[in-house]
């Protein structure tokens, strides 16, 4: 078969070509069954899945770097769409297997294989000791395959293969460790909140056939403006739609509740896919949809206020987490909030460059929490006799924050990276995180709404207090880890983790301070590359700009409250500054409750503590509910209505039977009497 | 046809035949119906085939031979019925030493 | 080659060769009999494999035709052919029995003969009711293939299997008169116009009937069909012969004995009776109760502490939307129908196959007597996964292809209807993902799972052709729809245009006398409900 032939060197590209398309997902593919095989055949010999895991991303990532330079190199309006083969065909639609490559693809692609490879890596030290290994690296190369076909699907289906196809993995992935009954409800919990979505997007895509007639993107897109009406209905139900699935996926109100439990997957797992990649899809999906969402006001509204809320909502739950994989799942739906406050406000640009910072450096707190837990646990699992003497109740939790403290001795490393990563998501300058984050903040109160603007910098604010209560807790003051038995032990037994662990850390570390870089605003000129990610994606997002401006959407470019960007970009670093500084200060004298209130706390505090009781509230006023309503069509309308009436029909029939029964005596004048009754009616009738 | 042309081709012998053989088939009917001796009911029977064999001798005469004819199967069929039929009876008086009918119930299982 | 295969015996022999290996079955030793039953089913599948590639994609009507006169008074002939909406079924049948009966060698213990012999008599009914094209030799079949599932529920099953033999064969009889009588008298129309009887498909099928005389008629054939299919409420057989039945009853009956309903659906049901099949009152009729299916038989399964009755709920959840794709009445619904349910066939085909697997291991169904199985059987782990995946219609596997099409189609016509019928993704989630979670996952707690061997290689022979047939359909399902494209699309034109040119009035030659005359206002009705039909189909609802 000939290169060119898979290639289908045809499309709207002048000058680009895509090459090897199809190698860009057929290794992770083949790493996953090569990895699926070893899990039956194989299973203890480690060698093979520590090579093919990583190897098969390093190669999907270079392939992928390939076409990226390629692309920058060359004028590329519009998509080139390359045809696998055909799929579902039937009457008038015809989807085919077709990867897209523009701008926006080819730069998801470089974070999902870029930041993917680094987790891969990362992998080989995190999950050494466990018997699942090859298993492990199956299911993670399965999940890059599928996110892969997520971002370079060319159509509504095939994306949605994608995304569904990342949700079977994260299942798999949260359950990993499937003989604990919570993990394996977290993993189904997370698959059944996401079809919730899932239904949404495939009303939407019915409707868009219904619609268009075809379910390719680039036709789609194209004619849109020109075949549905600007804030009509079907406009606004379709974009609706596709956001109920976006809700599900990107784990925003009301559909958040899953991505806090599935914290119970392996860490390096929940840097992939619950922090960097999977759940920033649903913005993708926005982005990549953007001339719709652009025609309908509401939808946008909707977008950017669900954003917004989810934002302020989880950040505030982060506040009073004791666990660091907790901290930082709800701080990762409040930073997927701003996403989809960008998107929703129509900068679509910063949610793809917050999409893209937020992939560094949350990715970056998910390993470091990693590391972190990893030396915990194996500072306990080597001891002999940590379970006893010393009366601490949570002691036996490695990510238990309570149970950390003072590790800046022992992890020098884990901690200047991590330090790295909360100072870029704080949002402090020129740290990756102050450029994307502020970008938003800026433009939703340049689009004209004031009230998200001033969500979206409370946020802020708490975003730097959550993760400077963190980082304090953990690596700040004395350690906690060996109870009242203290330093001696803890410097016995906690230790850096390897090379292969704290090396992606350092490239994600880097990646974390200069990615902001990549979309400089021109109102702070400090680098040549000023507005860099707009221009690259601005072929992308042109036909959505236009609609909105040709409505009278365009960004004034002053905030609510008057003054420039720079001013406002000033002000907010400083709220992130000092909301660093002064919780950073505020807690090191006390980095932990006492136990008293750390069982019990009270008030608003027992109410963040507790999550909003969101999980309980669906648990008495959905899950309960349906069970019983499920009960009762049972055992009411199937056991007893129908087969009652089943098993009555029987009961008559058999009541019948014996009522005809009756009429035979036995007795021979009977019969002769009824004979001859019989045959005189004959003969009445005949005559 | 009609009836006067019925008569005319029977004759007067031919209609107080029919009117016998009627007589006598009542007479059998109500035997079977009231009367409880399995012995006497079978007789009735008997009675009414005879009734029936009479009127097929009756209609000869208008139709020809042939109801004379199926005379001779009936009587060789009633013959061969008298014959199993007394001695299914005879079977059930040595078994239960009654004849009675209204005694047994035996066709119903 | 090709040539002699493109013969006509292939049909014949795809109808009588299981009735030889049944006979076979009876007289070789007990112990032999599998080997004679799984040998003759192989040839089977060989047999009719290529009818695959030897299909003329082409063509919209029937190919491999045959038609010999049997009962020449009556005008019934042995007629049999193949075309787009039957060939896939066909294979699904051919493709199930070896499996069926590989499934069955250590399951079945007693009577061996006679078990496989009733498999057998069993494969010709179902060939044969998918190739018949007189409607008496329908008929036939139709009901030859309750005696061998009656048997096969009432020997070889559960604990209550007379209840169930006995409910399955009742409820099925009850919809088959009434088919009897409708088929009687279509002949009979036919023989009143004619002059002549005849019981072939293709005379029967020109038959121009009244709108009433055809809702009649149709209410007679549809009962039949939506019990078999089945269809809400007449479901309640199911569960019951699902879980009393066998492995291979099992395997059988919901592989390729609830295709039948459907199948009926679309080669009697809408081209018979083109202006019953869609009238907006029969249509919405019959989408509303695959809709209630969908979301009533989740709902019910998900709280089944039986895993083989709740398998049989998915059947109907499926069936439904199969359904709702036939009466979607587009070329996406009925293709996708076709399609789903091939796909049903395999998926839960092999979930009942799993399920046995197991049940034959532990003796129980009951889904809390597990639990963390997949630490002691890692293949079966990996296949009931991809399996139950399969069943909730994951992208991917072959499961959505036919659930996507479906309800793209239906959308189309009816949109609201789709809508709510694609919350039913949500509840296949609901009912499959614990039942998995609760088998394969959670703590191995029980002393009597620890020691439970996985599956063996027969087991895992039976397996693999379905777990390969669900991802390959899933990826590439071109060839299969392509098959079906012609006839689906003759079809829909077919009851498209006889739907609108229903006779105004009762024309001579059809004047049932069970059947009442049209009256002139009804006419009016009609002519109005085809413009609001034909504007539905345009426009959306």
């Amino acid at each position: 078969m000939s290169l060119a032939a898979l290639a289908g060197q045809e499309g709207a590209g002048a000058g680009f070509h895509p090459v090897l398309p199809w190698l860009i997902l057929a290794l992770p593919l083949l790493g996953a069954a090569v990895n699926g095989l070893g899990a039956f055949l194989w299973r203890d010999d480690k060698r093979i899945p520590t090579i093919v895991g990583p190897a098969a991303l390093l190669g999907s990532f270079a392939v992928v770097l390939v076409n990226f330079i390629g692309m920058s190199g060359a004028e590329l309006h519009g998509a080139e769409v390359v045809r696998l083969w055909s799929w579902i065909v039937s009457g008038d639609l015809s989807i085919g297997v077709d990867l897209q490559f523009d701008q926006l693809s080819m730069l998801m692609c470089m974070i999902v294989t870029g930041v993917g490879s680094l987790i891969h890596i990362y992998s080989v030290g995190y999950m050494r000791d466990d018997p699942g290994y090859s298993r492990y690296f199956s299911y993670l190369n399965l999940f890059v395959f599928f996110m892969l076909v997520l971002v370079l699907g060319a159509s509504f289906p095939l994306m949605f293969v994608g995304w569904e196809g990342v949700g079977l993995c994260s299942y798999l992935l949260i359950g990993f460790w499937y003989e604990n009954r919570e993990y394996a409800n977290a993993g189904k919990k997370a698959f059944i909140m996401n079809r919730i979505g899932d239904a949404g997007f495939l009303v939407a895509m019915f409707l868009v056939f219904m619609a268009f007639g075809t379910l390719d993107f680039v036709p789609v897109l194209a004619a849109a403006e020109g075949t549905l009406a600007y804030g009509g209905a079907l406009v606004t139900g379709i974009t609706l739609l596709l956001f109920l699935g976006c809700t599900g996926k990107s784990a925003q109100i009301p559909l958040h509740t899953w991505l806090p439990d599935a914290m119970a997957g392996p860490t390096p797992v929940s840097a992939l896919i619950h922090a960097a990649t999977m759940v920033t899809a649903g913005v993708y999906l926005i982005a990549r949809t953007s001339v719709l969402f652009a025609l309908s006001p509401v939808s946008q509204g909707v977008v950017a206020a669900v954003g917004a809320g989810t934002a302020l909502f989880a950040a505030s739950i982060a506040i009073r987490q004791y666990d660091i994989k907790k901290v930082l799942a709800y701080s990762t739906i409040s930073q997927l909030g701003y996403m989809f406050l960008a998107v929703g406000v129509g900068a679509f640009t910063a949610g793809v460059f917050h999409l893209m910072t937020h992939a560094f450096f949350k990715a970056l707190l998910f390993l470091g929490a990693g590391a972190v837990i990893h030396a915990v646990h194996h500072a306990w699992a080597h001891g002999d006799d940590h379970g006893d003497g010393h009366g601490d109740v949570h002691h036996g939790d490695p990510n238990d924050m309570r149970n950390h403290g003072g590790l800046r001795k022992f992890m020098p490393r884990t901690f200047v990276f991590m330090w790295v990563a909360t100072l870029a998501i704080a949002g402090v300058p020129p740290l990756a995180g102050f450029f994307s984050k502020d970008e938003i903040i800026w433009y939703s109160g340049a689009y004209g709404y004031p009230i998200l603007w001033g969500v979206a910098l409370a946020t802020a604010l708490l975003t730097a207090v959550y993760m400077a209560r963190l980082m304090v807790m953990t690596f700040h003051g004395g350690n906690r880890t060996f109870g009242h038995r203290g330093a001696a032990e803890a410097g016995r037994r906690l230790h850096e983790v390897p090379a292969v662990m704290w090396a992606p850390l350092a490239v994600l570390a880097v990646l974390s301070v200069v990615g902001g870089w990549a979309n400089i605003p021109e109102a702070l000129p400090l680098l040549p590359t000023v507005e860099w990610l707009h221009h690259w994606l601005e072929p992308v997002f042109a036909p959505a700009i236009a609609v909105k401006e040709a409505h009278g959407f365009s960004p004034e470019y002053r905030s609510p409250v008057g003054g420039g960007e720079a001013l406002w970009a000033g002000i907010s670093a400083a709220i992130a500054i000092a909301a660093v500084v002064g919780t950073v200060r505020a807690l090191s004298p006390k980095p932990v409750p006492t136990e008293a209130e750390a069982v019990a706390p009270t008030g608003f505090a027992r109410v963040l503590h507790d999550k909003w009781y969101v999980d309980e509230l669906y648990d008495r006023a959905i899950v309960r509910p349906s069970l019983a309503l499920w009960r009762a069509c049972w055992r009411i309308v199937d056991a007893g209505i129908i087969d009652g009436a089943v098993n009555g029909a029987g009961r008559a029939a058999r009541l019948l039977g014996w009522a005809g029964g009756q009429l035979q005596t036995g007795r021979v004048t009977t019969y002769l009497v009824a004979f001859m009754l019989g045959a005189l009616l004959v003969l009445g009738v005949l005559s | 046809m009609s009836e006067a042309g019925m008569a005319g081709a029977l004759g007067l012998n031919g209609l107080i035949a029919l009117f016998v053989s009627a007589i006598l088939f009542s007479i059998g009917v109500i035997g079977v119906l009231l009367r409880r001796n399995a012995i006497i009911v079978f007789m009735c029977v008997e009675l009414m085939l005879n009734a029936a064999n009479l009127s097929l001798v009756a209609f000869s005469r208008m139709h020809g031979i042939e109801g004379q004819i199926f005379v001779f199967f009936v009587m060789a069929v009633a013959a061969a019925e008298a014959a199993v039929g007394l001695a299914i009876i005879i079977a059930i008086f040595r078994h239960y030493e009654v004849v009675d009918l209204d005694r047994f119930r035996l066709l119903k299982w | 080659m090709m040539a002699l295969y493109d013969g006509h015996w292939i049909l014949t022999a795809l109808v009588l060769l299981p009735l030889v290996g049944g006979a076979a079955c009876l007289v070789v030793p007990e112990a032999r009999a599998k080997t004679v039953a799984l040998a003759t089913t192989l040839v089977l599948f060989a047999l009719s494999l290529p009818l695959f590639w030897t299909f003329d994609t082409a063509e919209p009507g029937f190919q491999n035709l045959v038609s010999i006169p049997w009962i020449e008074a009556w005008g019934i002939s042995y007629a049999v052919g193949l075309d787009g909406i039957s060939i896939l079924m066909i294979l699904l049948t051919t493709f199930t029995m070896p499996l069926a009966v590989a499934g069955s060698f250590s399951y079945i213990r007693r009577r061996e003969r006679a078990f496989y012999a009733m498999l057998l008599f069993l494969t010709t009914g179902m060939i044969g009711v998918f190739v018949a094209l007189d409607l008496f030799l329908f008929y036939v079949f139709w009901e030859i293939m309750l005696i061998p599932m009656y048997f096969l529920i009432g020997v070889w099953g559960g604990e209550r299997r007379i209840y169930s033999a006995v409910k399955f064969f009742l409820y099925t009889a009850v919809g088959s008169l009434l088919m009897l009588v409708a088929i009687v008298t279509l002949a009979w129309i036919f023989q009143d116009g004619s002059g002549a009887w005849s019981f072939a498909y293709e005379d029967l099928v020109s038959l121009e009937l009244a709108r009433r005389a055809q809702l009649w008629l149709f209410a007679g054939f549809a009962l039949a069909f939506a019990i078999k299919v089945p269809l809400f409420p007449f479901h309640t057989w199911l569960p019951d012969a699902h879980v009393e039945a066998p492995t291979a009853g099992s395997v059988i009956l919901a592989g390729v004995l609830l295709k039948m309903g459907v199948y009926g659906f679309l080669r009697f049901g809408l081209p018979f009776f083109p202006a019953a099949a869609t009238d907006p009152v029969v249509v919405n009729a019959m989408l509303v109760l695959g809709l209630i299916g969908i979301l009533y038989a989740a709902w019910v399964a998900a709280v089944q502490p039986d895993a083989k009755k709740l398998i049989a709920y998915t059947s109907v959840a499926h069936l439904g939307f199969v359904v709702l794709g036939v009466f979607g009445l587009t070329t996406q619904g009925i293709e996708g129908g076709i399609l789903q349910m091939v796909n049903h066939g395999i998926s839960t085909g092999a979930l009942f196959l799993l399920i046995g697997m197991l049940y034959e291991r532990r003796h129980s169904r009951a889904i809390a007597d597990f639990g963390g199985i997949a630490k002691v059987m890692p293949v079966f782990a990996f296949a009931l996964v991809v399996v139950a995946l399969s069943s909730v219609g994951l992208p991917g596997t072959n499961g959505f292809v036919g659930e996507f099409l479906i309800l793209v189609g239906t959308f189309r016509t009816h949109p609201w209807i789709a809508a709510i019928a694609t919350t039913g993704v949500i509840f296949a989630a609901c009912y499959m993902l614990p039942m998995v979670q609760r088998v394969l996952f959670n703590r191995l707690d029980r002393e009597e799972n620890r020691a439970l061997t996985d599956v063996n290689r027969r087991e895992r022979l039976i397996l693999a052709p379905l777990l390969a047939l669900i991802l390959l359909i899933g990826v590439w399902p071109g060839p299969f729809l392509n098959r079906t494209r012609a006839s689906v699309e003759a079809l829909i034109e077919h009851v498209e245009t006889r739907s609108a040119s229903v006779p105004a009035a009762e024309p001579v030659s059809v004047e049932p006398v069970s059947v009442e005359p049209v009256s002139s206002d009804a006419v009016s009705v009609d002519a109005v409900s085809i413009e609001a039909a034909s504007v539905e189909a345009g426009g959306g609802e």
